[in-house]
């Protein structure tokens, strides 16, 4: 949903709608109150469409694309549900990063009462990190968004990484592999 | 909030947590949603006794022998939506480094709100009726009044950006202080429309 108070761009440009609704609606009224009243009616539906028609900020952004011509195997994405015990990695991998995401209600994500959630990543993300740490291996976890998607998303942006694996969810897998050109299997 | 695997075994809450948002919801944005929360139960609950002085109970709007300047309160209204424009300029010239049409679009839209709020305070002193006199008169002095003090703390706002402005406080990298009093002017300004549209034209 559009945030019309986002920025002062985008007030000024909710403005300019406000207006052209105001005109329609004084256009009503001029013939007849009722008449006003259902334009009023209409423009307020009409408004609120508009506002929903835009994602948050943060869920709009393409990520970024890694070049598949980079020799695969090396740097590895773990994209691991909360509660997953295990995943398998190419034993070509040379640096691993995990990122379970914090997977929270929407309630709970409006709220920012997340805590529980965080923690119950957080715990998921030692115990992958322990499991796949080993020799000439750098490993790190981290706890990611509410959203697996927006998890991969964000790790994507600090880490370029040759491959993704998905730990316990196909249906991720299959969302996060049509927007991005780096392989992505389930592990 | 990362966790290497090197640091596994010498713990790693030794310190506070980090803050944390997911980029689903920034704390601003979360911040601004409570803004407008907020704002819509304050003037949500003038509304509703606006509905129900006029709907439910049936009240005459305006109620006779009274009548509401319309025409007053549409040149006023021309005014603060123009003061949104000069605000949008204010801020679009600082973007370009502009001093000169930051410096007078603030002061334009500080003239232009303070020209609304001595036009509104000239009406209620020659609308002929007050608060006292029935629910009506009681609902459009809350409702106009409530925008009115929305007005004031928009004009106090402004003062202060227009002497930092004048200052040299602001530049095209840091004009945060413009930004946000921006949006709040623009905010006003749409809640006035809604309060026009509200009280002197349905």
């Amino acid at each position: 949903m559009r945030n019309p108070l986002r920025s002062e761009s985008e007030a000024f440009r909710f403005l300019l709608v406000v207006i052209v609704g105001a005109l329609v609606i004084v256009a009503g009224a001029t013939v007849n109150t009722w008449l006003g009243v259902a334009a009023a009616v209409v423009v307020v539906i009409g408004i609120i469409w508009w506002l929903r028609q835009e994602a948050l900020p943060g869920t709009v952004e393409p990520a970024h694309k890694v070049d598949p011509s980079t020799p695969a195997g090396h740097r590895v994405l773990v994209v691991a549900m909360p509660g997953t015990s295990s995943v398998t990695v190419s034993p070509n991998a040379t640096e691993i990063v995990v990122t379970v995401p914090a997977l929270a209600s929407k309630l709970e994500a409006a709220t920012g009462a997340v805590d529980d959630r965080r923690a119950d990543a957080e715990q998921t993300a030692v115990s992958l990190t322990r499991r796949l740490s080993r020799p000439g291996v750098s490993v790190r976890g981290e706890v990611g968004a509410d959203d697996p998607w927006l998890a991969a998303e964000d790790a994507l942006r600090t880490f370029g990484a040759d491959a993704i694996v998905v730990a316990g969810d196909a249906a991720v897998a299959d969302q996060i592999r049509g927007r991005v050109t780096v392989p992505v299997s389930v592990g | 909030m990362a966790v290497h695997a090197e640091q596994l075994d010498h713990g790693v809450h030794e310190h506070p947590p980090e803050p944390h948002y997911s980029s689903r919801i920034s704390p601003s944005v979360l911040g601004m949603f409570l803004f407008i929360g907020t704002e819509i139960m304050l003037f949500g609950a003038f509304f509703t006794a606006y509905f129900f002085v006029r709907v439910v109970a049936g009240t005459a709007w305006p109620t006779p022998p009274f009548h509401l300047p319309v025409f007053v309160a549409l040149v006023n209204t021309c005014i603060l939506v123009t003061s949104s424009f000069t605000m949008h300029w204010a801020l679009q010239s600082v973007k370009r480094g502009n001093v000169f049409g930051l410096r007078a679009g603030l002061l334009l839209t500080f003239l232009l709100g303070l020209t609304f709020l001595i036009t509104q305070g000239r009406e209620y002193s020659r609308v002929g009726f007050a608060p006292k006199d029935g629910a009506f008169a009681t609902i459009f002095y809350c409702l106009t009044g409530l925008h009115g003090a929305h007005v004031f703390v928009g004009l106090s706002i402004l003062l202060f950006m227009t002497i930092r402005a004048f200052r040299g406080h602001f530049s095209p990298e840091h004009h945060h202080g413009v930004e946000i009093g921006g949006i709040y002017w623009h905010f006003v300004d749409v809640m006035w429309i809604v309060v026009y549209l509200t009280v002197y034209i349905l």
